[in-house]
C-alpha cells in the first residue's frame, strides 16, 4: 500500500504533526467562538446571583453589575459594584482575599454607606473539609456573624477571633481559617473607609 | 466468549483501570472524597475515553508510529478542552459541580493508555466498546472508593447527588444519624488506605476463585 511507504518518510512526520496541530487549533477556535457568548452570560449570571446574596433584597433598583468602579489597592485592581436606590449609592460590593490555611480564601462582601457590613460570603477556598469549611454558609451559619458589624462596632482591636481576645468565634481545631476571614473582612471595611469618596463619586 | 463480552469483562474486572492496571491513580485519589464526586469524574472520563478511542482508531492508519504519542496527546487535550468549553456554556450548573474534574481528565493516563493499548490496533466499533467498558470500570471503582471514604469519613452516602444528577436522584442521599465521621478518611491518607484494602480484597477474591477452579477440574478439559 502506498500509504505504508509514505508513512515511513522523514518529511511525513513533521507534516503530520503540523496538520494535527492546525486541525486541533481550528477546532478549538471554532468551539471557543461558538461557546464564548454563552459562557460570558452564564458567568455574569453567577456573579449576579452571588452579589444578590450579600445584598438585602430591595436595597438596589439599578443594574449594579454594570455600575462599577475599578480601584487600585496594593497593585491589584478591585472592581467595586455600586448598588443604588433612586440614583443614590446605598451599598458597595467587592471581593477581598486573604491567605488561609491552604491557599487563598476569596470573599465577597457588601458594605452600606455607614461602613457596616450587609453580608459576607466565601466564594472560593481550599480549607480542610470538615474543619475549616465551616466558613461556607452551606455548612455553618458562622459567616452571618459579620452582618451589621462595622469598624466602630466592635472596636478595631476586637476584630479578631475569641482566642485573640476578639468577638468572633473560632472553630474547634481550626483557628487559622476564621482568623483569615476576619482579617479579610476588616481589610475590606478599611478599604471602604479609605476610598469612600472614590466609590460614591 | 464473544469479543464484546471479553472487552467488557476486561474493562470491569480483569483489566480494571484502577484495580488491575493501577493507572489514573492521581484523579482517583484526589476526587474520591464522596460517592457523587467519584461518579461525576467517572462519567466525564468515560465520555472523553469513548470519543478519544474512536478518533484514535479512525486515524490509526494515517499516524506513523514515530509521532503517534504527540498526536494522541494533542488529540486528547483538544477533546477535553472542547468538552470543558461546551459544558461551561450549555450545562453551566453541572459544570459548576464537575468543572474541576474536566480539566483533570487531560492528565488521566488511562486515556492515553487505552489509545496505545487498544484503539491503535482495533476498529472503531471495538474501540468504542472498549472505551465504554474501561470507562464504566473506572466509574465503578471511583464510585466505590468514594462511597467507602464518604461513609467512614462523613457518615453520608451520595451527598449532593441531586446537584449532579438532578432533583429526581435526591433519594440516593443517605445520612447516618449520630455519626460525625472520621475526618482522616476524607483526607488523602484515607484514599490510600481504602484503595489498599480494596486491592487486597480483589487479590484475595481472585485467589479463592482460582483455588476453587483448580480443585474442581472442568469437564471440558477432563
Amino acid at each position: 500500500m502506498k500509504l505504508d511507504i509514505l508513512r515511513e518518510k522523514l518529511a511525513y512526520q513533521p507534516l503530520l504533526l503540523g496538520a494535527v496541530a492546525l486541525l486541533a487549533s481550528a477546532a478549538l477556535a471554532a468551539v471557543s467562538a461558538a461557546t464564548g457568548p454563552a459562557i460570558a452570560a452564564a458567568e455574569a449570571k453567577d456573579l449576579r446571583d452571588s452579589l444578590a446574596e450579600v445584598l438585602p433584597r430591595g436595597l438596589a433598583d439599578n443594574d449594579f453589575l454594570k455600575d462599577t468602579v475599578d480601584l487600585e489597592k496594593d497593585g491589584k485592581t478591585i472592581t467595586v459594584y455600586r448598588a443604588r436606590h433612586g440614583g443614590e449609592v446605598r451599598a458597595a460590593l467587592f471581593k477581598v482575599a486573604e491567605r488561609g490555611y491552604a491557599g487563598e480564601i476569596q470573599i465577597l462582601m457588601a458594605v452600606d454607606m455607614d461602613g457596616r457590613t450587609l453580608g459576607v460570603r466565601v466564594l472560593k477556598h481550599s480549607e480542610t473539609p470538615g474543619l475549616g469549611d465551616k466558613i461556607e454558609l452551606r455548612k455553618d451559619d458562622w459567616v452571618l456573624a459579620f452582618d451589621g458589624k462595622s469598624l466602630a462596632d466592635p472596636g478595631p482591636e476586637k476584630w479578631a477571633v475569641k482566642k485573640d481576645n476578639g468577638v468572633f468565634d473560632q472553630f474547634a481545631g481550626a483557628t487559622i481559617t476564621p482568623r483569615a476571614v476576619v482579617k479579610a473582612v476588616k481589610g475590606g471595611l478599611d478599604f471602604f473607609a479609605a476610598r469612600k469618596q472614590e466609590i460614591t463619586g | 466468549m464473544s469479543e464484546n463480552s471479553k472487552i467488557f469483562k476486561d474493562g470491569l474486572w480483569e483489566q480494571n483501570v484502577v484495580f488491575a492496571q493501577m493507572l489514573a491513580l492521581c484523579p482517583t485519589m484526589a476526587v474520591t472524597t464522596s460517592g457523587t464526586n467519584g461518579l461525576g469524574m467517572g462519567l466525564a472520563t468515560t465520555a472523553v475515553l469513548v470519543v478519544s478511542n474512536m478518533l484514535v482508531s479512525l486515524i490509526r492508519q494515517t499516524v506513523s508510529s514515530q509521532v503517534r504519542i504527540p498526536v494522541f496527546v494533542v488529540l486528547i487535550a483538544t477533546l477535553v478542552t472542547i468538552v470543558d468549553l461546551a459544558m461551561n456554556a450549555w450545562v453551566h450548573e453541572l459544570y459548576k459541580v464537575l468543572g474541576l474534574f474536566i480539566a483533570l481528565i487531560v492528565v488521566n493516563c488511562a486515556i492515553l493508555g487505552r489509545a496505545e493499548a487498544f484503539a491503535v490496533k482495533n476498529g472503531i466499533l471495538a474501540s468504542a466498546v472498549d472505551g465504554i467498558a474501561m470507562g464504566l470500570g473506572f466509574t465503578g471503582a471511583l464510585t466505590l472508593i468514594g462511597l467507602i471514604r464518604e461513609f467512614l469519613g462523613a457518615g453520608t452516602l451520595f451527598a449532593q447527588a441531586s446537584q449532579l444528577l438532578g432533583p429526581a436522584f435526591a433519594f440516593l442521599e443517605v445520612q447516618v444519624p449520630g455519626y460525625g465521621g472520621a475526618l482522616l478518611m476524607i483526607l488523602p491518607p484515607g484514599a490510600f488506605a481504602v484503595l489498599g484494602f480494596l486491592l487486597a480484597g480483589k487479590r484475595l477474591l481472585e485467589r479463592r476463585l482460582a483455588e476453587r477452579a483448580a480443585a474442581r477440574p472442568s469437564p471440558a478439559t477432563a
